[in-house]
């Protein structure tokens, strides 16, 4: 095991922990109304700078809105668009994966299919068509994007079902008389648990950067939602002139991905089934890694294995 | 005894420090090995076999764990104060080792043949047809059958006996002088487990190999050790001849392992179990560690470490109550 | 109580790209057998030969192919809900390995009451009751019930995965290498916890196993398989005194004895374990036998019984 994994991200987790602590006492911490601005004070660039005032520390945009409330408001957006869409599409897909798996055969075929169709969808393409048929709305938002979405926890589930399905217990639930449905729900389900976890963590920078190229675009989040993707799409006419528009949202936006994706890694490595197995067997019986197996297989497991 | 030992470890000591302590895996091990000889270890799993084998060859998991103590005397020379490099020339071509799953001691990806030969060219830079015909050599003395068609197939196109065959003839193709075997025959078959002793023998009569053969399995040991050492948490607790340690078991832990066996040759009405379970390497008590589950316990034992007495010619045993066979004999 | 006549399983296996007659595996072919209230059958052999997938079957989890299994003289295909239910309660299995047979997410108290029926009757106390109770008969402590399987060693993981194939009272138990995966200490008191709760509770057992020692310890009758085929059946203690068929006789002599002094010639097979997808013609084992005549090569030799409860199949006969 590498050692880089045992650390758990402090950079990353004091990110999210101010991201959320932010988002959710965004109306205390803005200076400033997020949504109205004065027109006289338009295009004021941040403090440090020369004409900077003190009154807007991260300057303003074209409309006089105060750029520093934006974004402290725009990650109650990103938060909010991401919590719905990996909810409706984790479920959604979960749902689908372990009955693929568990089922296997045609309803697998079947289902797996839809979800090659899903991934191998032109993201922007969907999204521009889909959101253009109606009108930007945060529903159509997270419609879309957990459209999108929902096959890659169908496939990735399915795969884990697949393994969880050979062991012995499920076969022995069979033998008491269980159901499928208690089989998936009782058996399987908690087993998929920890993978379940880091795909979603993982899936939040990606619902956050889509969710920014949507309104970047305008067929996200309407206007004048604070969104950041919609700031730096606001901004993008102004970038010689005034950069500050674009930068700060674009910072957050990477600061979070980024922290996020740290924390997906570290999630995976650390709650990977297989080796939590191992982690807790080691309580009763310390770790035994590179020596052989200290429980003697019999020559039975060896065969069925190869 | 004439000729000088091949292998002699002194009071080796390896540990493995961890968050939850120090575990003692290897804890003051001692025993000889002479050519030719075949010692089996044995014992419960986690007493420390196998890190004793891999001690043997320095290769203990690094860093939690440390050969903290001892000497090997490997050719009269102590494997402990060489250099990594003087090591790497040790391993392979003086002490192979072969463990206990032949899947994972041999590559997927390669060639049967490729796997071979880069063994023997990298110790006996040996190159083109000297170097195949010494790779063809080695599998046909492991008989592996039809050994030139077989060279470009894959671990998975074989079966687990010959899996095992092969991994042992990378161990022996370099005409290694001691052996290492660490449950070479768990995951194989009745009927394959004895093809492949029998062969082990063949081998050793042949090349004068001497073998350390880490089994749980007693009537392997029965059938092929010429001496056994039978390990309990970290220690060996008895040493002797096969015959010896059979016929007279003087230590209460080997006495319980071999009451607990079912045997095939009689239809055994009742099976003695030893109770409890092994102690954690962590926390030894003081004392005999064996103390806990010991029907022949006496105050002493868990007072004190017991001493090592000589029960019989070349028969050790440490144990409070051996001493008192050792007198009556 | 179990009778399986010509039990056949073939398993398909892909050929790769070829495209044409798809090969299959002969896991089971025409195997039958049978077992009757508070015995116990031992089924021997080695690794491929057909053992769990006859396990399988007799526990529905796979459908054979061919043949039929019937359980108090009725045909399993032919089972009603009600019948299948009963099946469910009166057959239970223990497997190889305790740390897959347990899900690692449960209390040990859901998994033992999990063959429970829902419908059963019991009240929740009454259930927590019986899951304490076969704690307490397999020799764990009551309180085991809150814990989960990791704080367990794998010997009390087996006595867990053994309590739940208690806790219905069922009449039979499919014992799939109950030991293998066990610590030589370990494996004497599993077995002797098998068999003091079969002479307590007069249960009826299929033990598998590739080790003759353990099979012998618990089995009164035994069966030993060879490439998916019944070479030899008969009485534990008569199989082992004069085995019959070659394969038997190679099998008993490649098993050690525990006693330096037992050392004897060993008889050393040949070869290997046949494929499965493309068993020898004729009898199967000939390409190992070292009694193999010419007809063994072409005429496969039929099950006969040869001495008073002694069956096996074999040209020497
Ligand atoms: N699901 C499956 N698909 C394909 N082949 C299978 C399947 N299950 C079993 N087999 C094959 O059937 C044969 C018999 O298998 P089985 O598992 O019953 O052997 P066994 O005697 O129990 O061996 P072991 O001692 O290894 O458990 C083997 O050749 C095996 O590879
Ligand atoms: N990498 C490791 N880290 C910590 N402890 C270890 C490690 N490897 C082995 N041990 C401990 O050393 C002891 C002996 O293990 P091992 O030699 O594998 O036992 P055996 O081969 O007899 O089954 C056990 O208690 C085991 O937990
Ligand atoms: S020293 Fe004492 S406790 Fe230890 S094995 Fe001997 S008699 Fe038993
Ligand atoms: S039929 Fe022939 S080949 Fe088969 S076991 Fe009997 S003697 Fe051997
Ligand atoms: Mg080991
Ligand atoms: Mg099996």
């Amino acid at each position: 095991m590498p050692a880089r994994s045992r650390e758990l991200p402090w950079f990353a987790g004091a990110i999210l922990v101010t991201l959320v602590l932010t988002a959710v006492f965004a109306p205390y911490l803005a200076p400033q109304s997020p949504t109205e601005g004065d027109i006289t004070q338009k295009l004021i660039p941040p403090v440090w700078m020369e004409r900077g005032e003190g009154r807007h520390p991260l300057g303003t945009d074209r409309f006089g809105r105060d750029v520093l409330s934006r974004v402290i408001y725009g990650s109650r957006i990103s938060l909010v668009v991401s919590l719905l869409a990996i909810g409706l599409s984790g479920t959604f897909g979960t749902a689908l994966g372990l009955i693929s798996g568990y089922r296997g055969g045609f309803t697998d075929s079947l289902l797996m299919r839809f979800a090659d169709i899903g991934l191998s969808l032109p993201t922007i393409l969907i999204a521009v068509v889909l959101v253009a048929v109606s009108e930007p709305s945060f529903r159509n938002v997270i419609l879309v994007i957990s459209l999108l979405l929902w096959p890659r926890f169908a496939r990735q589930i399915r795969g884990e079902t697949l393994g969880i399905k050979e062991q012995d217990f499920v076969a022995l639930a069979v033998v008491a008389g269980r159901s499928s449905t208690w089989i998936i729900c009782r058996h399987i389900f908690p087993n998929v648990v920890p993978t379940l976890l880091v795909i979603s963590t993982l899936q939040v920078g990606y619902v956050i950067l889509l969710e920014g190229t949507l309104s970047f675009l305008g067929v996200g989040v309407p206007p004048p939602n604070p969104a950041w993707g919609l700031m730096i799409a606001d901004g993008r006419g102004f970038l010689a002139t005034a950069w500050w528009i674009t930068l700060f949202p674009g910072l957050a936006m990477l600061l979070t991905v980024l922290a996020v994706n740290l924390m997906g890694d570290w999630l995976r490595d650390h709650l990977d089934p297989k080796l939590r197995q191992l982690g807790s067997r080691a309580e009763a019986e310390p770790a035994i890694e590179p020596v052989p197996e200290a429980r003697p297989r019999g020559a039975a497991a060896g065969a069925d294995g190869g | 005894m004439a000729a000088a030992p091949l292998l002699v470890v002194e009071d080796l000591k390896t540990h493995f420090f961890t968050r939850r302590g120090v575990t003692k895996a290897v804890d003051g091990v001692s025993f000889t090995l002479h050519a030719g000889e075949t010692l089996a270890l044995v014992g419960e799993s986690g007493c420390g076999k196998s890190v004793t084998c891999l001690s043997l060859v320095r290769l203990v998991p690094e860093p939690a764990g440390r050969i903290v103590g001892g000497r090997i005397l490997f050719e009269g020379e102590d494997l402990l104060t060489k250099s990594p490099g003087e090591m790497r020339r040790v391993r392979g071509k003086k002490i192979a080792m072969v463990l206990q799953d032949p899947m994972t001691s041999l590559n997927p990806a390669l060639t049967i043949g490729t796997q071979v030969s880069e063994v023997v060219r990298l110790h006996q830079g040996l190159r083109g047809s000297a170097l195949r015909e010494r790779v063809l050599g080695a599998l046909g003395r492991l008989r592996i059958s039809a050994a030139d068609t077989r060279l470009g197939q894959y671990p998975h196109q074989f079966s687990g006996g010959m899996r095992q065959r092969v991994s042992s003839a990378i161990g022996l193709s370099c005409e290694p002088r001691l052996l290492i075997a660490d449950e070479p025959t768990t995951s194989l078959d009745v009927t394959i487990q004895a093809q492949y002793l029998d062969l082990l023998k063949e081998v050793q009569a042949a090349a004068g190999v001497a073998i350390i053969l880490v089994t749980h399995d007693f009537g392997i040991v029965a059938a092929i050790a010429d001496r056994v050492a039978v390990m309990y948490a970290g220690r060996i607790v008895e040493t002797g001849t096969t015959l010896e340690v059979f016929s007279n078991p003087s230590h209460p832990y080997t006495r319980a392992l071999l009451r607990c066996l079912p045997d095939v040759g009689l239809g055994r009405q009742q099976l003695v179990e030893i109770g409890g379970q092994p102690p954690d390497l962590a926390r030894l008590p003081a004392g005999c560690p064996f103390a806990p589950r010991c029907p022949e316990r006496q105050s002493i034992c868990e007072e004190q470490s017991p001493p090592t007495v000589s029960v019989g010619s070349g028969h050790l045993a440490e144990c409070w109550a051996a001493k008192a066979a050792g007198t009556r004999a | 109580m179990i009778e399986a006549v010509g039990l056949k399983k073939y398993f398909p296996v892909s050929t790769g790209f070829a495209i044409g007659p798809s090969a299959s595996v002969k896991a089971l072919d025409g195997v039958s057998m049978k077992v009757g209230a508070g015995e116990t059958l031992g089924i021997v052999g080695e690794s491929g030969s057909g053992k769990t997938t006859l396990a399988k079957i007799i526990l529905l989890l796979e459908r054979p192919t061919a043949g039929s299994l019937r359980f108090d003289g009725k045909e399993v295909t032919a089972f009603t809900r009600d019948d299948l239910a009963r099946y469910r309660r009166s057959v239970q299995a223990v497997f190889q390995d305790p740390y897959s047979s347990l899900n690692p997410r449960m209390r040990v108290e859901h998994i033992v009451s999990e063959p429970l029926p829902r419908d059963g009757g019991l009240s929740r106390a009454e259930k927590s009751d019986r899951v304490r109770e076969v704690l307490q008969l397999v020799g764990l402590r009551r309180d085991s019930a809150g814990l989960y399987p990791h704080e367990f060693s794998g010997g009390q993981r087996q006595r867990i995965a053994i309590a739940r194939a208690l806790v219905t009272y069922p009449k039979f138990i499919v014992l799939d290498e109950p030991v293998s995966a066990l610590d030589v200490s370990i494996r004497a008191q599993i077995l002797n916890l098998l068999k003091g709760l079969q002479e307590k509770l007069g249960l009826a057992y299929v033990i598998i196993s590739h080790d003759l020692a353990a099979a012998r310890y618990l089995a009164t009758r035994l069966a030993v398989m060879y490439a998916g085929k019944l070479v030899e059946t008969g009485e534990c203690d008569a199989v082992y005194a004069e085995p019959l068929h070659p394969y038997t006789e190679a099998l008993l002599s490649a098993a050690l004895p525990l006693h330096p002094s037992a050392r004897r010639q060993r008889i050393v097979l040949r070869g290997e374990v046949p494929n499965p997808v493309k068993p020898p013609a004729g009898c199967r084992f000939h390409p190992r036998c070292p009694k193999a005549m010419e007809r063994c090569e072409t005429e496969e030799p039929a099950a006969r019984e040869i001495k008073p409860g002694r069956v096996t199949a074999c040209h020497l006969y």
